[in-house]
C-alpha cells in the first residue's frame, strides 16, 4: 500500500506512515464490526440451543442488539471502587483490548492481505497472547476485591498451562510448513492431503494436534467448559466484578477479539487459511477472504455451541487435562512428527 | 528517521521503566515498570534486526517469568516499613555495587569507542550475515558447532528441573488425600452404584 500513496507524490516515510495507519484501520473497524456480530451470534445460538429466541427485539433479527449495548455502555457512570488501585484498574481494560487487537497484524486474510508480514509471525501471535493475561491479573488485583483476586489467580495459572502444549502444537505446524511466516504457513497447506485437500487437519499425524489446539483455544480464551475465571456461581463475573460501562465493554470486545482470533488462528494453522478446502479450479473464483471468514466463523459456531452444551471444568481437572494430558502428548507428538519427517526426507 | 524516532522512544521508556522499577512505592508497580521495560527492550532488538530474540525475550521473560513475579509480588503482603528499616545498614553495598556497574559500562563504552573490537562475533572478525533469516543462522550455530555446549545447557535446566520438582513434592501418607481415579470413575455405570427397592407399603427399606 505504501507505494499507493507514494503515487501522489509522499515521501517514502510519509506514505509509510500513513499506509500503515490506514492498514491498522482497515483491520480494526471491521473487526470490531465483526466482533459485534459475532456476540448477536453467540447470543442467538445459545438462545436456539435453550429452545429461546435469543435478541430478536432491536432491528430486523435482532440483528442491532450489541449496537444498542454498545450505546448503553457509553451511557453509564464509570464506578472505581474506593479501594481500587486507580491507575491499574483503569490501565487493566485497555491492556486487554490493545493486545487482543495487535496479534492480528499479522493474520493474512488473503493472498499477500497481510499488516506485517514478518519472518516470525507465528511467534509474535504467541508473544502477544502470552500478554493477554496482564489484563486479567492486573484487574484482579487492582480491584482490591475477593472474588476478582481468586479469578485473576486463577486466569493466570490456566493461561500459562495451556500455553506451553500450544507452543509445542505451534512446534509442528512450524516443522511441516518449514517457515514461521503466516502466508508460508498457509501456502505449504496446498494440496496437502492426497493432492487436493487443501490444509493441515487431514494428516493423520497433525489431526490429533488440531483437536488439541482447538481445545487449548477454548482454555486460553477462558471460554466454557474452561471459563473458571468468571465462574458465575463462585466468582459472581470474575475479575469483571468490579468493572462497570466501558471499562467493562472493554474486556469484553477483547474477550471475543481473542476468540475471533483463536478461531482464525485454527483457520490458517490447520484450515489452509484463505484457500478453499479442496483444489477445484471453479472454488477458486470465490475470493480468498470469503474462504477464511467462512472457515473462521465456522469455528467460531463450534465454540458457542460448546458453550451451550458442555458444563464448566472443575479446577483440578483443568489443570490435570493441561499439565498431564495435554503436555506429555503434544510432546510425543513433536518427537513423532519430526521422526517421521526425518524420516522422509522433509528437510531435503 | 522512522528508526531513529523508535529508537530513541524504545530506549527512553526502557530507561524510564527501569528508573520507575526502583522508585516506585508499590512492588506491584516495579514489577510492571519491569515488564514496559522488557518489552521495549525486545523493540530495541527487533530494530537491530533480531527479531527472533525480541519474540523470545517477550514470550520468555514478559510472558512467563514477569507473570511469576507478579503472581509471587501479589500474594505477598510485603510490609514497606520494614523493608526502609536495613536501608542505612546495606546502602554502602548498594553504592559499591552500583559503582562496579557503572565502571564496567564504561569499561565497555571506553573499550568500543577505541575500536578495539567489532561487533559481530567473539573475534571481531566476522561480519553480520544478512541473507540468512535469524532463525536459520541461530539453529546453525546452536546445532553446528556449539552442538556440545547447548547439549549440556539442556542437561543442566533439566536437572534442575527435575531437582525443584523434587524439593517441592510432598508424598502423602495412603488415604491422607482422597485421590481421583478418572478412569475408574468414568467406567463407573448405574447399575453398580445404584441398587433397585420396591418396598411393600408400610415398610421401611433396609439398606
Amino acid at each position: 500500500m505504501t507505494e499507493f500513496f507514494q503515487s501522489f507524490g509522499m515521501s517514502y516515510e510519509w506514505a509509510w506512515g500513513v499506509a500503515t495507519i490506514a492498514g491498522i484501520l482497515l483491520i480494526t473497524l471491521p473487526l470490531l464490526l465483526a466482533v459485534a456480530m459475532v456476540i448477536y451470534v453467540d447470543r442467538k445460538v445459545l438462545g436456539a440451543i435453550m429452545l429461546r429466541r435469543g435478541p430478536n427485539v432491536v432491528g430486523p433479527f435482532g440483528l442491532l442488539q450489541s449496537f444498542a449495548d454498545g450505546l448503553k455502555v457509553f451511557l453509564q457512570e464509570t464506578i472505581i471502587p474506593s479501594a481500587a488501585n486507580k491507575g491499574i484498574f483503569l490501565l487493566a481494560p485497555i491492556i486487554t483490548f490493545t493486545v487482543a487487537l495487535a496479534a492480528w497484524a499479522v493474520i493474512p486474510f488473503d493472498a499477500g492481505v497481510v499488516l506485517a508480514d514478518i519472518n516470525v509471525g507465528l511467534l509474535y501471535v504467541l508473544a502477544i497472547s502470552s500478554l493477554g493475561v496482564y489484563g486479567v491479573v492486573m484487574s484482579g488485583w487492582a480491584s482490591n476485591s475477593k472474588y476478582p483476586f481468586f479469578s485473576a489467580m486463577r486466569a493466570a495459572a490456566q493461561m500459562i498451562s495451556y500455553e506451553v502444549s500450544i507452543g509445542f502444537i505451534l512446534v509442528c505446524v512450524v516443522l511441516w510448513s518449514k517457515s514461521f511466516n503466516m502466508t508460508e504457513i498457509v501456502m505449504a497447506q496446498k494440496g496437502h492431503g492426497f493432492g487436493f485437500v487443501n490444509g493441515f487437519f487431514f494428516n493423520l499425524l497433525l489431526f490429533p494436534m488440531f483437536v488439541v489446539f482447538f481445545i487449548s483455544a477454548l482454555a486460553e480464551t477462558a471460554r466454557a467448559p474452561f471459563d473458571l475465571t468468571e465462574a458465575e456461581s463462585e466468582l459472581v463475573a470474575g475479575y469483571q466484578t468490579e468493572y462497570s460501562s466501558m471499562s467493562f465493554a472493554l474486556f469484553w470486545l477483547g474477550e471475543y477479539a481473542n476468540i475471533l482470533l483463536m478461531c482464525s488462528l485454527c483457520t490458517i494453522l490447520f484450515m489452509g487459511g484463505w484457500l478453499p478446502p479442496v483444489e477445484w479450479a471453479p472454488l477458486y473464483y470465490v475470493p480468498g477472504f470469503i474462504w477464511f471468514l467462512l472457515k473462521t466463523f465456522g469455528f467460531f459456531l463450534v465454540f458457542s455451541w460448546i458453550w451451550a452444551t458442555v458444563p464448566r471444568y472443575r479446577y483440578d481437572q483443568l489443570m490435570r487435562l493441561g499439565w498431564k494430558v495435554f503436555l506429555p502428548m503434544s510432546l510425543i507428538f513433536v518427537a513423532l512428527i519430526s521422526g517421521y519427517l526425518m524420516a522422509t526426507g522433509h528437510f531435503g | 528517521m522512522i528508526e531513529t524516532i523508535a529508537f530513541y522512544l524504545f530506549a527512553g521508556l526502557v530507561i524510564a521503566g527501569g528508573v520507575m522499577v526502583i522508585m516506585s512505592r508499590n512492588p506491584v508497580h516495579s514489577v510492571l515498570w519491569l515488564i514496559l521495560a522488557f518489552f521495549n527492550a525486545a523493540g530495541l532488538m527487533v530494530l537491530v534486526g533480531a527479531e527472533f530474540i525480541a519474540m523470545l525475550l517477550v514470550i520468555v521473560y514478559v510472558g512467563a517469568v514477569a507473570v511469576l513475579f507478579l503472581f509471587v509480588v501479589m500474594m505477598l503482603d510485603i510490609d514497606l516499613a520494614a523493608m526502609r528499616a536495613g536501608f542505612i545498614k546495606n546502602f554502602p553495598i548498594g553504592i559499591a555495587i552500583a559503582l562496579i556497574l557503572l565502571a564496567e559500562l564504561g569499561l565497555g563504552i571506553g573499550a568500543y569507542g577505541a575500536g578495539g573490537l567489532e561487533l559481530g562475533s567473539a573475534d571481531g572478525m566476522a561480519v553480520a550475515r544478512t541473507d540468512v533469516s535469524n532463525i536459520e543462522a541461530i539453529g546453525a550455530l546452536l546445532y553446528g558447532p556449539y552442538i556440545i555446549l547447548f547439549e549440556i545447557a539442556g542437561i543442566i535446566l533439566l536437572v534442575a528441573m527435575i531437582g525443584a520438582i523434587v524439593l517441592t513434592h510432598h508424598e502423602s501418607k495412603p488415604g491422607a488425600r482422597a485421590r481421583q481415579d478418572i478412569g475408574k470413575q468414568i467406567s463407573r455405570r448405574p447399575e453398580d452404584a445404584t441398587v433397585m427397592k420396591n418396598p411393600e407399603y408400610g415398610k421401611g427399606v433396609e439398606l
